[in-house]
């Protein structure tokens, strides 16, 4: 499968996903590390996808989003942003409402 | 190497974004060892005061700050942490 749709299958199809270096359980860096707490503290269940362990998502995902960095949150199929962007959100309590609304709605591309 | 860094993003940031106030920290320091540290790309946070973020969401703002330090964001830097407010956002009234 061509690289770009196979990580459009992971934002589309899963409400709320990281792409991050490790995962959740043994981060491989610090921001990915906050990130995932971010989330966690704000109730969200999240795919993740671990950029370290897959080389082509590695390369690619940067050009996909026009975000040079990682971790990288979507929810609802959009970028949300980083680990400062997420941090952000999750000190505003503004990431508990979105994570809220992510669960009430299920993804079109994951509909079988 | 460091100390030509800071002066790169400073200038790159300056010239696109017109800061009232820019703070360049280089944390490399902290990060010495950890498996992204050994490409030779350095950790930094800068936090920026600037009118042109008026009206934009967080995520525009970042992607403003990534487009400024355009192929640095591939080769110089490896992390970046960013806050980025505007004027009023900085000294609230």
């Amino acid at each position: 499968m061509d690289i770009i749709e196979r990580i459009k299958q992971q934002v589309e199809g899963n409400p709320i996903v990281i792409f991050m270096k490790g995962t959740p359980q043994m981060p491989q860096c610090g921001f990915s590390a906050r990130t995932t707490q971010a989330l966690k503290a704000a109730g969200a269940e999240f795919a993740h996808v671990n950029v370290l362990a897959d080389p082509e998502i590695f390369q690619n995902l940067p050009r996909y989003a026009n975000w040079p960095t990682f971790p990288q949150v979507y929810i609802n199929g959009e970028l949300i942003g980083g680990c400062d962007i997420t941090v952000d959100l999750f000190e505003s309590g503004e990431l508990h409402k979105m994570v809220a609304e992510a669960k009430n709605q299920q993804p079109k591309a994951a509909a079988h | 190497m460091t100390a030509a860094r800071v002066e790169m993003i400073h200038q790159r940031l300056t010239a696109a974004l017109a800061p009232e106030h820019l703070t360049i920290i280089d944390e490399s320091h902290k990060h010495a060892g950890h498996a992204g540290a050994q490409s030779g790309g350095g950790h930094f946070a800068v936090t920026l005061v600037s009118k042109a973020f008026s009206g934009q969401g967080l995520l525009a703002r970042h992607r403003m700050v990534y487009d400024a330090l355009g192929s640095a964001m591939h080769t110089d830097i490896h992390a970046l942490s960013i806050r980025a407010f505007t004027p009023d956002e900085f000294n609230p009234h």
